[in-house]
């Protein structure tokens, strides 16, 4: 759960995350602007399907990796959010071939 | 797609960039590759759009951040070149990289190669630490530099460690509920940093700092508790509560966020992937790679510069990217010697200064011993492959001697973060149920890639 400080004037960015529009500010990493929206949780683990949120915002946990533009295992907190993105929450392993 | 350079530098933190600057004063050709999207690395992330944007994030985050800039800026008018976005998936100790950027591989050759990758908190083992909710301090405090966000409802800050303390304090600045901050140091620690204190004094600066964060916190009602441990973090899903001993007394507080910190340590991916030497630091608790006073490592070329060879904070990190520059500057011929040791020589004094304050805060804040060795063996000590310290402890039992085996055993380490997060607690668990020294357990093999890459980036490249 967080709150945006007021800040600056820039417009805001609109991304899709599970379906839904959300709002990120400019300069925004995906992670960022998906915990501002308050997820409950962005990726599942492979072994025991645990809930999981970003943990280090530095790229070296991985605990960020979701799907972004159809592509999964991707770090979020390492990609900035650009208009349009469409992000999903990176549910368990990732398959190798697709349905 | 290749290109080459004189001198590569990894890492756009203040080391980074105070080699590039130090370099392009001596005319090498300089390339600065980094992860992120703005140079400034961890501790001035995100620095330029603060400083532009007014005061408001600014004013929370502090002078010693803001300050940063004035080095951004020299960075930005070096003529150094510059890739942001751009992640090093494996180094090779011939004289090349392999970046990955915008979905695309790329080959750098190299005559020279400064590393200058920086710290990572240390991952701070505990029941419940991988809920959601739960995240590092450090981690907390990127989140209001780059996208001024801030937890909501409250926050316990959980640990040991400046760090801590900073963003306490910052939490409070930004109107955040802080509902405690909980020190793992004990009376011990301030016992056993006492003698350290003389030396400190050296470095003024950094003890107003600490005292003043201490006392800011304090006056915003904040509870500072001391000598906590037995810590542990529960909750449906999420975390929902502390719990934790003090004094004998159990104790647990409600929070909707658990930031926790138990000190940063060197993120030695790159050159353990390059198979240079690394030395245990038995007080600190790291692996850092080995050095000489210009930052060479065991490979010819290659040096390394910053927390990146071992912790001593901002001001030491950007010295230390100069000095590491001037020995570049050298090798190329652009300055003998003499004219090297000669701009050394203020270099080091100033770097002897702010090294000052490190014995005391690695004495006074050293880990706590739960982090190190987590005493519940339900606590996950991988967090991707999700092995626990019972787990770990098991395989050893069956007859894992080092990481790499009991990695086969068990997948701990074969996770997306490659050991990142469990390697250290890995090898202190298995040296401490074998009764044996950390330095002859060893560490993980790292191999490339060390960061994600596609199939498809790899057949585009040209042969």
């Amino acid at each position: 759960m967080f709150k945006r400080l007021p800040d600056g004037d820039e417009p805001p960015i609109s991304f899709e995350f599970e379906g839904q529009r959300i709002a990120a500010r400019p300069g925004d990493s995906v992670a960022a602007a998906v915990l501002a929206a308050n997820p409950g949780y962005t990726r599942t683990t492979p072994v025991t399907g645990a809930p999981r949120q970003p943990y280090c915002l530095m790229g070296i946990c991985f605990d960020c990796l979701m799907e972004i533009d159809g592509v999964p295992n991707r770090q979020a907190c390492l990609i900035e959010a650009r208009e349009g993105m469409k992000v999903r929450r990176q549910e368990g392993a990732v398959g190798l071939f697709s349905e | 797609m290749s290109r080459s350079c004189d001198l590569a530098v990894v890492g756009a933190g203040p080391a980074g960039i105070a080699a590039a600057c130090e370099a392009r004063e001596h005319g090498l050709a300089v390339l600065v590759i980094d992860e992120q999207h703005a140079p400034g690395g961890q501790i001035y992330r995100d620095i330029e759009k603060n400083v532009r944007s007014g005061d408001r994030i600014g004013g929370i985050l502090g002078p010693d951040y803001l300050r940063g800039h004035e080095l951004v800026e020299e960075f930005r008018r070096s003529g150094a070149d510059y890739l942001p976005g751009a992640a090093v998936w494996r180094a090779d100790a011939d004289g090349a990289l392999w970046i990955s950027r915008e979905g695309r591989t790329e080959q750098i050759r190299f005559r020279r190669l400064i590393l200058a990758t920086g710290a990572m908190e240390r991952p701070v083992p505990m029941p419940g630490w991988t809920l959601p909710g739960v995240m590092g301090a450090g981690g907390a405090q990127v989140l209001l530099k780059s996208s001024g966000l801030v937890p909501e409802g409250r926050v316990v800050l959980a640990g040991a460690g400046p760090l801590l303390l900073l963003v306490a304090q910052q939490l409070v600045g930004a109107g955040c509920t802080v509902a405690a901050v909980l020190e793992t140091t004990r009376i011990a620690d301030y016992l056993a940093a006492a003698p350290t204190l003389p030396r400190a004094l050296a470095a003024p600066m950094y003890l107003r700092k600490g005292l003043a964060m201490r006392r800011r916190i304090a006056a915003a009602g904040v509870p500072i508790l001391g000598a906590v441990e037995g810590l542990r973090i529960e909750g449906d899903g999420r975390a929902e509560r502390v719990r934790f001993r003090r004094r004998g007394k159990e104790a647990d507080l409600a929070a909707d966020t658990v930031l926790l910190h138990q000190g940063v340590v060197p993120n030695v991916q790159i050159t353990r992937q390059l198979d240079c030497e690394h030395v245990w630091d038995g007080r600190q608790r790291y692996w850092k790679p080995v050095r000489d006073e210009w930052g060479n490592t065991s490979i010819d070329n290659i040096a390394v510069a910053g927390d990146g060879g071992g912790i001593g904070g901002a001001e030491a990190a950007a010295v230390s990217g100069r000095l590491a520059a001037l020995e570049a500057a050298h090798r190329a011929g652009s300055l003998s010697r003499d004219e090297r040791d000669a701009r050394a020589a203020s270099l080091r004094r100033g770097l002897a200064r702010h090294l000052a304050i490190r014995p005391l805060l690695d004495t006074l804040y050293r880990p706590a011993s739960e982090v190190l060795t987590p005493p519940d063996d339900t606590t996950i000590v991988c967090r991707c492959e999700e092995v626990t310290a019972g787990m770990l402890r098991e395989g050893v039992a069956l007859g894992a001697t080092g990481p790499n085996q009991l990695k086969a055993y068990l997948r701990c380490g074969m996770g997306p973060c490659q050991g990142r997060l469990c390697g250290l607690v890995v090898s202190e668990v298995i040296a401490a149920t074998r009764g044996v020294p950390v330095p002859e357990i060893g560490y993980y093999r790292i191999r490339p890639p060390i960061k994600p890459i596609t199939l498809g980036e790899l057949t585009a490249l040209e042969q």
